[in-house]
């Protein structure tokens, strides 16, 4: 699409580029770069924000440390859980809601507009509305469900290790949905209508149109949309920071959530050393799933 | 038969991402003995707006509401025009470093930000940016420039370059050609932009309880971060926060509704 018959590139040209380009790249460059690099080279030193009178470099002391301590295999595992429990719910939550709400009907523009409305809110926002509807005395989750029957005492939902994953992860779910609905919707308006035509000419039923020709065509969007969301779920401390702190005992650490406290702490040379661990984390995963997924050859 | 099963799963959705927010109006507008009694009312018995009127007289509220109005305000214009400047070369031009600098900038909407979390700190302490607004404002427009320029990049790609080379033969420069033919078609665009970004400087929690601990400074995040204490949490205040601190976003979504498949996928929200 960018491609144009350009003029040659000329002076005045490189000058007009430079110009429209600078003001971003130093603004990214100076409180971006240069501090994630630096966070990169701490990782090697002993720097505790409240002792800077020394910081030598220790090599690889600051992994060695996170990597001896059970909080940050904890959180590794937690992140695992949150993201796959997450990520399963929310894409087929919303691919069904994408497809309820494919073909059109009176309200439509209406409905969307409502059932939209999560994806307005801040993470943080989310996690303290639920942290408070999921309260062991006096939250509404305990209430409706004693209400249904379904329990017969109040839970302790955000004090006990196992219902605080459950909880967190119900409100990632109740946030993502959103997400891959909105996304979900816009591939399956790419999928030219020609195709159809050619498919009910054949006699294919509508399930078996939308596994040989929907699927097929928004395989590569689904793959990518589905990768970028890995990412972000697992970069996304917000909601499980406002809703538990990372608590019980750890129990919702997941490794943003054990990150941000090391930075808390004051000890960034650890908080370096797990910054570049997840760092490669995701870099191999993005690599190893972009093979699986043959992302290129299905372009 | 069919239409009646959709009609009932979507009538469930929405009652499912609806009654969230219903709770939090309702308990923003009970005594505070009623949020805390049994058994729960779904409707408050008695309606009262003790807590929005404790949030602007004990709690400063309104301050922090400047606060976040005045940051977000400049920081997303700054943002915007960078975007727009950005996006233009971007999506018009071919010169070396293009395709290592689109890379450079989604490389920041991909990885923990958080690593820089630290140094971030050090830096801005060192420019003595630290509890101050400007700082604040500084940090929000490096951290929304990539995706400002991403998402102004592809609305350009949409716009016909022969608009633009049309008004450069009638002689006019570059620069006037984008003033007076390009820019106009984009006003849209750039709205959502302006929007997406103000939103997120809105919402921005993390970078801010980092950088700002004094009341004066306090953006409406780090506010409500500070009555989240580890005992006790005044509920009714805390709704009523929520409600006040989401009115203006849930306005400003829904104006942009139309732009929401850009901005997810430039990276307008994360998580």
């Amino acid at each position: 699409m960018s491609s144009v018959a350009r003029p040659a590139f000329t002076g005045r040209k490189a000058r007009f580029i430079a110009l429209c380009l600078l003001p971003g790249v130093i603004f990214v460059a100076v409180f971006t770069y240069y501090p994630m690099i630096r966070g990169a080279v701490i990782a090697f030193q002993r720097y505790n924000l409240f002792d800077l009178t020394s910081t030598p470099f220790v090599g690889l002391e600051n992994f060695r440390s996170v990597l001896a301590e059970d909080r940050f295999w904890t959180a590794l595992r937690n992140t695992g859980t949150w993201v796959a429990v997450s990520l399963f719910f929310q894409f087929f939550l919303g691919f069904g809601l994408a497809l309820l709400l494919r073909r059109q009907f009176r309200g439509r523009g209406l409905y969307q507009a409502w059932v939209f409305f999560p994806w307005a809110m801040s993470g943080f926002l989310i996690g303290l509305l639920w942290r408070w509807m999921f309260n062991g005395q006096f939250g509404v989750v305990n209430d409706l469900l004693l209400k249904a029957g379904i329990i017969d005492e109040r839970i302790g939902f955000l004090a006990s290790p196992g219902w605080a994953m459950t909880s967190v992860i119900v409100a990632n779910v109740w946030y993502g949905v959103t997400f891959f609905a909105i996304m979900i919707m816009a591939a399956l308006q790419s999928v030219p209508g020609e195709l159809y035509e050619a498919a009910s000419v054949d006699g294919a039923s509508r399930l078996r149109q939308f596994w040989h020709v929907t699927l097929p065509h928004i395989r590569p969007t689904l793959a990518l949309i589905v990768l970028l969301r890995i990412i972000w779920i697992l970069n996304f401390p917000d909601l499980i920071y406002a809703m538990t702190g990372g608590g019980p005992a750890g129990g919702t650490d997941i490794v943003t959530t054990f990150l941000i406290q090391q930075v808390i702490g004051g000890d960034y040379g650890r908080a370096g050393a797990v910054g570049l661990l997840v760092l490669g984390l995701l870099l191999s995963f993005s690599v190893f799933y972009l093979n699986v997924t043959r992302f290129e050859r299905s372009r | 038969m069919r239409r009646l099963a959709k009609g009932v799963v979507l009538g469930a959705w929405l009652l499912i991402t609806l009654f969230p927010l219903y709770w939090i109006v309702v308990t923003s507008l009970k005594p505070k003995a009623e949020i805390f009694s049994m058994p729960l009312r779904y409707w408050p018995g008695e309606v009262t707006f003790e807590h929005y009127e404790e949030l602007f007289s004990f709690a400063d509220f309104g301050t922090y509401l400047l606060n976040s109005l005045l940051v977000s305000l400049v920081a997303a214009g700054a943002v915007t025009v960078t975007g727009v400047l950005g996006g233009y070369v971007l999506a018009r031009f071919s010169f070396p470093g293009r395709g290592a600098l689109m890379l450079a900038y989604l490389v920041t909407q991909m990885i923990p930000l958080f690593i820089a979390l630290g140094p971030l700190y050090l830096l801005m302490s060192d420019l003595d940016l630290l509890n101050r607004l400007a700082g604040l404002m500084l940090v929000y427009v490096a951290m929304l420039v990539p995706f400002a320029t991403i998402i102004m990049r592809g609305f350009y790609e949409r716009i016909p370059v022969a608009l633009e080379e049309a008004a450069q033969v009638d002689g006019a420069s570059r620069l006037t050609a984008m003033a007076r033919v390009v820019i106009p078609v984009m006003l849209p665009g750039i709205a959502a932009t302006y929007i997406f970004a103000f939103v997120q400087c809105w919402n921005e929690l993390f970078l801010a309880i980092t950088f700002i601990d004094s009341e004066d400074a306090k953006t409406i995040p780090v506010a409500m971060n500070s009555f989240i204490t580890q005992y006790d949490i005044d509920w009714g205040s805390m709704a009523a926060a929520t409600v006040v601190s989401v009115i203006p976003t849930l306005i400003l979504f829904a104006a942009i509704r139309r732009y929401i498949v850009e901005g997810l996928t430039a990276g307008a929200v994360k998580g």
